[in-house]
């Protein structure tokens, strides 16, 4: 399981970086695919067999589909699409203060966590099966559930809108 | 020699089998497939290798492997030779979960059986488009990635219906595991097919669509697009696309199966358990027969017809059919 683990965590490290490193949107969708599977490897090992399952078929499967269809429709040829010299290096600076800081977060949170117990202690019986997840959506997490879905719709509502808005007569 | 757990020795040994067992179904499909649509049109199909044609699947594949293994100047390199390779392991990934019946102590005959067993071939199938639309992008020529678009907007359109449709199923037998499913069709004496025919449908036309088949092979049209995403591949990697998509035919084949027709299930399974793999084959290779049946019989559609229909008629249908049953199971009706 260990060695999953840092197979898991090393592959979705390096693909991380490839999305944000790689010259091409079709290659960081590629690696962001790749980074998604990684990640739903990880939630096996953690017993999450819906998430995992989710993760793939929303994430790494409907949305990353999108993002492919549309970048392959505006980057037909195969050329870098950023071959000029960065236009936002004044960025620099603040994202790495930025950074240092979400750094500086994520090591007090994991001196924080008393891994041990984390391991010690077996998942609650059913825990991350499905049945166990829609109760828990559908009782105690009622209101988030709702609420995500309102926002979602909210956003569907807005894309017929925009999209379906009749050209401006000039 | 180091240790080697027993159970990844186990599961390396299956899935060598079963791959070995699929290539070569595929194999014998495809020439099933030629001669059966050379009787449709009055024609004999191939005769000339081997006995009845049988070894006509040999001599394409050394043909294939003799040929030059092309790549465009202009390609993208990684992903043109990734692409294929993509393609058949996503079409192989639907295997790890498939009970193909059942051994005499009533456990399922697969790699691995878990809970989310369904959800497991969705996630599958999800992730399977993208062979066609990385190989159609990554040659970088017109047809192809004109083909490539259309698959992913095909099958990112049908696998809503398709989705809808399997619900259905997963309410009534209660489980997401596939041997469950199974189980509790024979528990109840009746086959999904038949209470829920409606889903059925629409999984047998939703997945002609996943798999880019007649009359829904838009990708590869090739009185449009020359042969759509694969028209610059040549060689092994323009058959590792061709396994693929047969791969994905009987894995189809065996998900309706399983979901709808009973899996293993059939007369005399009580008394002989492994009887049940022969009635799983058999239902299997009847909707493999339906399916190139309609091949035979079906025109092409035409692109925006194919996205009306998807999003127009399947889609509406398949969630009213899903408030439906859901009301019924709600109201008290079979569950489990």
């Amino acid at each position: 399981m260990s060695f999953l683990f840092w197979l898991c965590a090393v592959i979705a490290i390096l693909t991380g970086i490839g999305v944000v490193a790689s010259r091409h949107p079709v290659h960081s969708v590629v690696g962001l695919i790749v980074n998604f599977s990684a990640l739903a490897v990880l939630f096996l090992t953690l017993s999450g067999e819906f998430l995992a399952m989710i993760q793939i078929i929303i994430y790494a499967g409907a949305i990353l589909v999108l993002f492919l269809f549309v970048i392959a429709i505006l980057t037909a040829g195969n050329r870098a699409v950023e071959s000029a010299p960065s236009r936002l290096e004044f960025q620099a600076v603040p994202s790495i203060v930025a950074g240092l800081a979400a750094l500086t977060l994520l090591a007090a949170g994991i001196r924080e966590t008393r891994p041990a117990a984390a391991i010690t202690s077996p998942p609650p019986e059913g825990f991350g099966l499905v049945a166990t997840f829609g109760r828990s959506l559908l009782t105690t997490n009622l209101f988030a559930f709702e609420v995500t879905g309102f926002v979602l719709l909210v956003a569907v509502i807005g894309v017929i809108v925009m999209a379906g808005r009749p050209a401006v007569r000039s | 020699m180091t240790h080697v757990p027993e159970w990844l020795l186990t599961v390396v040994i299956k899935s060598a089998v079963l791959i070995f067992i699929v290539v070569t179904a595929f194999a014998y499909l495809m020439l099933a497939e030629r001669k059966m649509l050379g009787w449709f049109q009055m024609r004999v199909g191939p005769t000339w290798c081997g006995p009845w044609g049988l070894l006509q699947p040999a001599a394409d594949a050394v043909k294939l492997v003799l040929k030059e293994d092309l790549t465009p100047a202009d390609a993208d390199r990684f992903l043109y030779k990734v692409a294929p390779a993509l393609a058949v392991l996503t079409a192989l990934l639907a295997y790890a979960v498939i009970p193909f019946g059942f051994y005499p102590d009533g456990h399922p005959i697969a790699i691995a059986s878990p809970n989310v067993g369904i959800l497991f071939l969705l996630a599958a199938g999800s992730i399977g488009v993208y062979g066609i639309a990385l190989g159609g992008w990554s040659s970088q020529s017109k047809w192809p990635l004109l083909g490539s678009i259309r698959s992913t907007a095909q099958m990112i359109s049908y696998e809503l219906a398709m989705g809808l449709a399997i619900v259905p199923v997963v309410m009534l037998a209660g489980t997401t595991n596939l041997a469950g499913i199974v189980a509790a069709q024979a528990r109840h004496h009746l086959w999904y097919a038949v209470p829920l025919f409606v889903p059925f449908v629409i999984y047998g036309i939703t997945a002609l669509a996943e798999t880019n088949r007649a009359p829904f092979d838009l990708p590869e049209a090739e009185t449009e697009l020359v042969a759509g995403f694969h028209t610059e591949y040549s060689s092994l990697r323009f058959g590792t696309f061709f396994v693929a998509e047969y791969v994905n035919m009987i894995t189809v084949c065996s998900i309706q199966t399983l979901l709808f027709l009973g899996g293993g299930d059939g007369p005399w399974v009580e008394r002989l358990p492994w009887l049940s793999v022969v009635w799983f084959l058999v239902k299997v290779a009847v909707l493999l027969f339906t399916m190139i049946w309609w091949r035979a019989t079906l025109p092409r559609l035409r692109y925006d017809r194919l996205m009306a229909f998807g999003w127009k008629v399947l889609l509406p249908v398949a969630a009213l059919n899903l408030l439906i049953v859901a009301g019924i199971v709600a109201a008290g009706g079979p569950r489990g």
